[in-house]
Formats: C-alpha cells, structure tokens, sequence
C-alpha cells in the first residue's frame, strides 16, 4: 500500500465499476455547486453517510483517508463565519472582523459543503484500485488507452513516494551527508531528497517508458484488455442513487426555500 | 493484429554498417555493425563492459527512440524493415529488473505484453499461469508487485515477455539478479518456449558456460566497432579463446586467475550479530515483518564473509541491517570497542558521519546511490564529507577510476552508464572513503572477466590491509575466489571456508 | 516573436519537429503531473488560513493563485509537444480531487481553463521558444485564465469592480511568478541532474556541470 495505491478491502461498492462511481461523484458534486445553502448540503452529507456503511472501509483508513476534508471543513467554514458576507444580527464584533446570523449560517453552509463534495470523492478514491479506473476509463469511456496506461503508470511511480523517500535517506545517510549541519543541513536533507525524488520520478519514468514500449506498448495497433470492465445492473442502480440523493438534496432545500441558485 | 498460436514466425535481423552515438556523447556506443542473423537462430552476444550490447538489443526491439535521441547511421533491419516499425514482432527483457515493473499486480503485470499484442482474453490469461509457472514465480495473481526481491522481480520481467511469445526473443543478462538454481530454472525455461515457438533468440550474458550449450552461434562485439568474433560456440572458444580472455569473455576454459591474500595482522572482531532477526517496516505500521532471524555471524578485520541464499530470503535486508541503515527486528548488534571508537556500539544509532569512516554500503540496485549529475563529482562526495584535502581526493578518486577502467567517463551522467559501469561506479563511491568495514550487495553483477578481476583484485587488497568483508552474492567465483566464510540464509551457522585469514 | 532565437545548437536545430507523442513523453508528463497535484492538495490545505489572512486586504487573495498553475507550465516546457500544458495541469487537478479537496469536482474545470491559459501562450510561439520570457508569459496567461474565472464564478463574482481589478491583477502576477519563473528555474534545474536526457529541454544549453547542487 502507498499514498496512491491503496490496499482495496473486498466490498460491495469495491466491487462495482470505478466509471459509475466516478460519475456519482460528479453528480452529487455538480448539484451541490449550485447552490450554498446548509440544507441541501446537509441532507447530502447525510444521505451520503448511509451509504458510506457499504464501503468497506475500515475505521482507522476511512479517518486516515478523509482527515484532509475534515481539517479543510471547520477551516473553511471559520473563514467565511469571520469574514464571510454579513447580513441579519450581529453577533459579535472585533475590529475589521464582525460575525452576524447571516454569516454564521452561511459558515455552517459552507462546512457541510465541503463535507458533502469531498467525501464522496475521497470514498471513490479510498475503494477503487488505480487499475480497475484506468480499464474503465480506457473501455467504459473510450479515452485514449496510450494516454490512460501512461497516466497510470505515472501514478503507481509517485505512488511509490514513500518508499523511494526511505531508500533515498538511506543512501545518503550510507554517503554520509545523511545528517549534521545545523538548520541549513536540514532544510538541505528535506529538500535535497524532495528534488532527488522529482529526479528519480522523471527518471524512472523515462525508463519505464523504455520498458513498456518493449513490451510492444505504443503503437496505434489495436489492443485488448485482460481485466472486463462493463457496466452492469448494480452500476446503473449506484447512478440512481447518486441521482436520487442529488435530486433529493435540491428538492428538501428548494421546500425549505433555503435553496440559493448560485448564479442567480 | 492476428493472435499467435504456437506456429508464430521468426525473425530475421539484418545490419549493414550500423552505428549509434547516444546523445550526449562523444563517442559512438556502436559503430560499422556488420550482421545477419536467420529466423530461428539462438545467439549469445558477448563483449566488454560498454561495448554496447544493450545499445544494439534496444536498436532490435525498436526502444531507442528517435532522433531526438541519438545519431543513427547505416541500417538495422527486422525481416527487411526498420525496428522501430516491427514493434511487437520483438519482445524485450531490459538489463535492470528494478524499472520494467509496470503494473501493481503480478498478473496484469504478466497480461500487459499479451495485451498490447491484441491476444484475445481467454488465452492471455492461459499463457499468463503459463508463463508464471516457467519461470517458478509462486505468487498469487494479485500479489502485489511493489514488494518483490530483486531476482523475484527478474523473473516476472521475463515471464511477461515470455508470455508475449514474440517472434524474437531479446534479454539482456536475464540471469544477473538469479540463484544458482534459479539460473538453470530460467535458461531451462527459456529453452522450453523456443524449442515450442521457434522464435528467434539473442541474449546477453558476460558467463558463458550458463548458455553455450543451448545456443548455436556466438558473437562478441568489439568495444572500438564491429564484430570481434563470430561462429559457433565451441570452434570460438577453441580457436580464439586467448583472445577472446583477453577482451573480457568469461572463457569457461581460462578462468580469471584468483588473487593470493597476504594478511598483514591478525583478525579482530569489529561487528558482531547474535540471534539477529531482520526485516522492513511496512508503511503505515510501526513492528517490522521478519523475513530472515536467528542469525549470528563475527565480522572480523582482514576477513571476508559472503552471504548466500535463494532469491527473497532476505540478503539484502541483512546487508542493510549490518550497514547500520535498518534497525534490527529482533536479537542484537554490537559493534567491538575497536571499531566503535567511543561512540555507541549499535550502528544503526550511528550519525551518518560516523557510519561513513566505519562502514561502506553498496546497495543492490546501484541508482539508489548515485547523487551527482557527474562521475567524478558523485565519487568526490564521500571523501569531501570526511573533509580530505583536494589533493588528497584528487589522488585517491583518480587511482579508482584508473583501476575501475571508469577514467573516460569522468563527466558522463551516471544513470546514463552501462548496467557493468554503473555497478564499478557504486562500489567505486564506497571504495573513495576507505572505511573499515565494507557491506556489498551482489558486487560484480553484470562484469566481465576484466572488470572482474580488477574488482575482486582491488577488494583482495583491501582484505589484505585489514578491511572487512561482507558481500552479499550470487556469483560462485566470487565466493572461491575471497571468501573465508560463507554464511547461507537458513542455515544456523556460517560455514568456514579454507583459504582465510582465522 | 522570438522564434529564430531557439537555434543556439546547430545540430538541434537541423532536426525535423515532431509533435507526436512519444511513449516517455506521456510517461513523464504524467509524473510530473501526478506529482504536482500532490502539491495542489498540499497548497489547498494552506490556502485557508492563508487566504483568510489577506482577506484584510482589498483582493490581494489572488496572490496565492499561482500555487495551482505550475504544472502546465512546468509541463509545457518539459513535453514541448502540444497539449503538453493541459494535459499536465488536468492530470494535477484530478489528482488534487481525488486525495480530496474542498472545491470537489470544479477543480477540474479550473484546471482545464488554467492549463489552456499556459497552452495558449506556447501555442503563440509556434512551440519552438522556450526560453524565460515565455515561460513568465505562459505562467501569466494561466493567470489570465483563472483570474477571470475566479472573478466571474466564484464568491468573488459578487464583488465591487475594483476590488476585482485587484484580484485579477494579483493573480496575473503570481501566475507569472510562482509559475513562470519557478517551473522555469525547476527544468532547468532538473535539466542539470541529467534527468531530462530523453527530452530537447534536458539537452541543449550547457553540459552537466562538474557536481550536482547537493
Ligand atoms: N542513455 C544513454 N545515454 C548516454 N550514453 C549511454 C546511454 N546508454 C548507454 N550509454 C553509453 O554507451 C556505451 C555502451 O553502453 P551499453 O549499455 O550498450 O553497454 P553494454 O555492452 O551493455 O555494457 P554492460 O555489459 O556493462 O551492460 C557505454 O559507454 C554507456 O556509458
Ligand atoms: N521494499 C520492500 N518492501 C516490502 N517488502 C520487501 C521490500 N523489498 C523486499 N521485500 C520483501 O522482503 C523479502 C526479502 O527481500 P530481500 O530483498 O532482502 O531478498 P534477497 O535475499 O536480497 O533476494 P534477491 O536475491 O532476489 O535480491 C522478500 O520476500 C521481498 O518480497
Ligand atoms: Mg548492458
Ligand atoms: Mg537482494
């Protein structure tokens, strides 16, 4: 396992095709882009979490893998809470800053907002192997397969990072500039190997390059895949969910009239 | 593309007056090639270290690019058009197993070949298990193919070309990362699928003995041009094998002279392992997973220990452990007061300063060590870290490059380097410092019989002096010609060898 | 236009162009584009406390565009094949997305138009210059890209005019900076190590020099 190469636990939605997760994703995303307002976020969100409980995930990876939603959320909402557009009572009031009704609501708007738009992505990332997306993209959608493996490829080499970091320390500290020289000597041991990890990628890169054109990798001649990737009955059911969780979501919102068209 | 079935059609390679300068170079890799090889024909091409051998294996398979990439003259034909075109037609095994992984699964890894060449579902998957099972890779389908052993990653290399049954079989030093065993595994496997597809085989291999039975025609390349010699193995070998020696062929019938040790004191313990266990730390966990333990081994000044074992049994953990650069899963390492100096005895606590004068590491795959954009400056680093004067790293980075025949590549990149050069070059960084213990893994890899005998000539010395030795190795010449023990992963104690220093 | 300023090589300058892609050029864009979008989402976690400090200031919040406008350029000057710059500034968005960003799915609509806005520029020189000003141009044309976008579609939208001159401007400008001139500094830095042997980028101006910046 690696930073872009996860392990994938057996489940159902592991199971299903990366297309018709990738396009409830989108779905969901675009219909809450519409607006900002915290009920259609919030019943996404919600709706959302029930079918999280089919991921597979375990506790400590689903934590691991959202952590950056989560920090980004509270963040995110703060921001706007402090400076966000002001409107109804005033709550408090510190120099430029001032936080009213207005601004608190659309605080919490925005928190759900980015919940509901990131989770989703995160999930589909969490339980789909970059292998299984790329034979969807390339025969589900028909994307150029010399563009798709070659993204691939690019992928599992920076996916592989973390270990590349580990045997790059360990050779420089083998060489012996592995440590010493104050603060200068660190900022150099951080950003030596960062530059060194952008050299090997490239590096081997190229040569992997090399490699799969050897194994006939390139040409415009037609290939075949080994893996299917087809789009099934469970596929087509998952668009309907997201549809539906959209289509709900909207729905509640415009009901409450909370709903805020965005470019109106 | 039609699907292959067993009847596939060899291929012809035709060179006229075929040359190439990478670039970047002043100097062409290949020049004046004059060549015909028939269909069906199995060759063994032999040559010096940098004679260009990988440079005319990649003009086969059509990998060296364009002109982008270097100057091109004369012709190279495969069955009368040009290689880049028959891309295919020609499956290639690159000379390092490290960077032709391309998928994270073993299987699809396999597949990838299969699917390039248009083979239909059903049978790719066939020939996958097939071709698997050739090379004695025992991994489920979806192993993971980011945590294979160097030689583990060797045979999943050929099996995903050996599955693409191509009209003509190109590897280069296929062998070189292999267990005794597994060398015989993989020749025998090879031999399977030619004797069954016919195809067309040229390999690169420096030892000789492992192929000269099963291939019909020798040809060594000259590293000035052309060809040095060319006919079939044993009128080669009989007529020209004085020779032949001479330019750097392992003849199997001469040898490389072995050198004579003459100790000059007497041995002292400097590393010490009891009831060792190692292992690597997973990402993501804190305990490391134990692939070998219970091993306990002295490591003595003047005294060369060689470590053993089949592919995967964790050499090269071992070796880095003893490096000082993992830290040990279990037992204890200690080094002697002597060679700890005052400082503390564990050596992976060791500051990397202090590892440097003690211990010299070269690892397996020599590109996790290189850190200069030159030659030259990249062996200037160690003997800079220690703070020598310019005179004195002048003297002593000069003399190694002398000796390691690595002088007229002084300002060359050393990714750009042949497989041979680039491991002289990284034993060559460990030998700038002259510390006290030297840990190499898998050292004379990928040379021929010249290089050969400078390098374990130069180690000899070194042994002689007082250094100590552990070399990580699968090459059984090496082992007669150094060791004075051999410790064989698995086994509970080392075994002592004759000749040495205890 | 500059383009006759190219041929400092003889020997690079008779070759035929060719602006098909190459195996390792797709390879390598992808690295690079991977890689970068590691960054992006690092730079996305930063952009919050640091945009709501300048939130003090009239729009000086665009400075910090130029964080997500690197790869193009970077990719640009590498591939030098065209769609070199889209290409790498989508593959980085996507991969943002898919660690997880806060913008969701419009990161990649936004790294459609920044990497046109790079593409744009190359394309004007005909894919054959390559040298600084180009590249601070095509990182200022990416800030074209998204200071327009930003300023017409985000909250911004909903600002006075001159608050939006500021945001756009200021976003010209790190485009021009963070990403012109550092992804010009970082080829040629990468061009030093040897790395970008298989690439013209990597090969013409100077031979490597006797020791790396280690
Ligand atoms: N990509 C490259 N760029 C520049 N020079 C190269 C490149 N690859 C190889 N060379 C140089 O070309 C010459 C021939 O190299 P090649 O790899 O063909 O040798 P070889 O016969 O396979 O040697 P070995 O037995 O050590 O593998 C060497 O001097 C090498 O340094
Ligand atoms: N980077 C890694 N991450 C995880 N596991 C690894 C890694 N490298 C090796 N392993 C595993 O650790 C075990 C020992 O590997 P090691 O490289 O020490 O073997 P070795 O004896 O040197 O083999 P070889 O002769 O093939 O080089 C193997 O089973 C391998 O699969
Ligand atoms: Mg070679
Ligand atoms: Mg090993």
């Amino acid at each position: 396992m690696s930073l872009l190469t996860p392990t994938i636990r057996p489940s159902v939605v592991a199971r299903l095709n990366p297309v018709a997760k990738l396009a409830v994703a989108l779905i969901v995303s675009c219909a809450l882009l519409l607006s900002i307002d915290w009920v259609s976020a919030g019943v996404a969100l919600l709706l959302e979490c029930l079918l999280l409980l089919w991921c597979g995930l375990s506790a400590r990876q689903f934590w691991l893998r959202t952590a950056p939603v989560w920090i980004a959320a509270p963040m995110a909402s703060i921001t706007t809470i402090l400076y966000g557009e002001d409107s109804g009572a005033l709550l408090w009031q510190f120099g430029f800053i001032s936080v009213t009704e207005g601004s608190a609501q659309l605080g919490l708007a925005i928190g759900l907002r980015v919940l509901a738009i990131g989770l989703p992505g995160i999930v589909l990332l969490a339980t789909t192997d970059p292998t299984d997306l790329a034979d969807g993209l390339a025969q589900v959608l028909r994307l150029p397969a010399r563009f798709v493996l070659g993204g691939l490829a690019g992928l599992r080499l920076v996916g592989m990072f973390i270990e590349d970091w580990h045997s790059l320390t360990l050779a420089r500290r083998a060489r012996g500039v592995g440590d010493g020289g104050g603060v200068r000597g660190a900022a150099r041991r951080f950003f030596g190997p960062a530059f060194s990890l952008l050299v090997i990628s490239v590096r081997r890169g190229s040569k992997l390059a090399t490699a799969m054109e050897a194994r006939g990798f390139g040409s415009d001649a037609p290939r075949t895949w080994a893996r299917p990737s087809r789009v099934r009955a469970p596929d087509a059911i998952l668009v309907g969910i997201g549809l539906g969780i959209a289509g709900i979501a909207i729905g509640v919102a415009v009901w409450a009239e909370t709903w805020s068209f965005i470019l109106a | 593309m039609p699907a292959r079935g067993p009847q596939i059609r060899a291929v012809q390679i035709r060179a006229r007056d075929w040359g190439w300068r990478h670039a970047g170079r002043h100097s062409q890799a290949v020049s004046g090639l004059d060549l015909q090889i028939e269909p069906g024909e199995r060759v063994l091409l032999l040559g010096a270290s940098g004679a260009g051998k990988s440079t005319l294996v990649h003009a086969l398979a059509g990998v060296l690019g364009d002109a982008e990439d270097g100057d091109e003259t004369g012709s190279l034909l495969i069955d009368g058009c040009r290689a880049a075109e028959a891309r295919g037609r020609v499956g290639l095994v690159l000379q390092d197993p490290d960077s032709q992984v391309v998928l994270a699964r073993v299987g699809d890894d396999v597949a990838f070949g299969c699917e390039n060449l248009a083979v239909p579902r059903a049978e790719i998957w066939l020939r996958v298990r097939r071709a698997l099972a050739e090379v004695r890779l025992d991994l489920p389908l979806d192993h993971p193919t980011s945590s294979l052993s160097g030689g583990q990653k060797q045979r999943l290399a050929l099996a995903g070309v050996l599955a693409m049954q191509p009209g003509l079989l190109l590897l280069d030093e296929p062998t070189a990362n292999l267990d005794p065993n597994g060398v015989i595994d993989v020749r025998d496997a090879v031999v399977r699928s030619l004797d069954h597809s016919g195809a067309t085989f040229v390999v690169i291999e420096h030892r000789v003995e492992v192929w000269q039975d099963v291939v019909d025609r020798l040809i060594v390349l000259d590293p000035a041009g052309g060809v040095l010699a060319d006919g079939p193995p044993r009128e080669i070998l009989a007529s020209q094998g004085e020779q032949l020696a001479q330019a750097g062929v392992w003849v199997p019938a001469l040898p490389p002279r072995f050198p004579k040790r003459h100790p000059i004191a007497a041995a002292q313990t400097l590393l010490r392992a009891e009831g060792l266990a190692v292992g690597r730390v997973p990402f993501g966990r804190r305990a490391a997973s134990v692939v070998a333990d219970g091993i306990t081994l002295n490591l003595c000044s003047g005294t060369a220990t060689v470590v053993t074992g089949p592919n995967g049994a964790g050499k090269s953990t071992l070796a880095l452990t003893l490096a000082g650069l993992l830290k040990p899963a279990g037992g204890t390492l200690h080094a002697s007061g002597t060679f700890a100096a005052g400082i503390i005895s564990e050596p992976h606590r060791w500051r990397s300063q202090q590892l440097l004068s003690r211990i010299g590491t070269v690892f397996q795959d020599p590109e996790h060590q290189f850190l200069a954009a030159t030659v030259l400056g990249d062996l200037s680093i160690g003997p800079r870290a220690l703070g020598l004067s310019q005179t004195e790293l002048t003297s002593r980075v000069d003399e190694l490059m002398h000796r390691l025949r690595l002088d007229h590549l002084a300002d060359a990149n050393p990714f750009t380097l042949s497989g041979g050069e680039k491991r002289r070059m990284s034993v060559a960084t460990v030998l700038a410092t002259r510390p006290r213990l030297l840990v190499l893994d898998e050292p004379t890899f990928g040379q021929d019989s010249r290089t050969w005998q400078e390098l374990v000539t130069l180690l000899a010395e070194l042994l002689d002096e007082g250094t100590a030795l552990v070399a990580v190795t699968h090459d059984a010449q090496f082992v007669s010609a150094l060791a004075d023990e051999e410790y064989r992963l698995g086994t509970p104690e080392p075994i002592r060898l004759g000749s040495g220093a205890l | 236009m500059h383009a006759t300023l190219t041929s400092t090589r003889p020997v690079a300058a008779k070759k035929p162009r060719n602006f098909r892609w190459r195996v390792v050029d797709i390879v390598v864009a992808s690295v690079i584009g991977v890689a970068s979008g590691v960054i992006f989402w690092a730079w996305g976690l930063a952009w919050s406390p640091l945009s709501a400090i300048l939130a003090f200031t009239p729009g000086l919040e665009g400075l910090l565009a130029g964080g997500w406008l690197f790869a193009g350029v970077l990719g640009g000057l590498i591939i030098r094949k065209p769609g070199a710059a889209v290409y790498t500034e989508v593959v980085a968005a996507v991969v943002s997305m898919l660690i997880g960003t806060q913008w969701g799915f419009s990161t990649l609509i936004w790294g459609v138009v920044e990497g046109l806005g790079a593409e744009i520029i190359l394309a004007l020189f005909l894919y054959s210059n390559w040298r600084l000003g180009v590249a601070l141009l095509a990182g200022a044309g990416a800030g074209v890209a998204v200071g327009l976008l930003d300023t017409s579609f985000t909250s911004y939208a909903a600002l006075d005019f001159g608050y939006k001159a500021v945001y756009f401007v200021s976003a010209v400008v790190s485009g021009t900076v963070l990403a012109g001139l550092l992804s010009w500094l970082a080829v040629r830095g990468l061009a030093r190590t040897g790395a970008l042997s298989r690439f013209a980028a990597g090969r013409e101006g100077s031979r490597a020099p006797a020791v790396a910046p280690n």
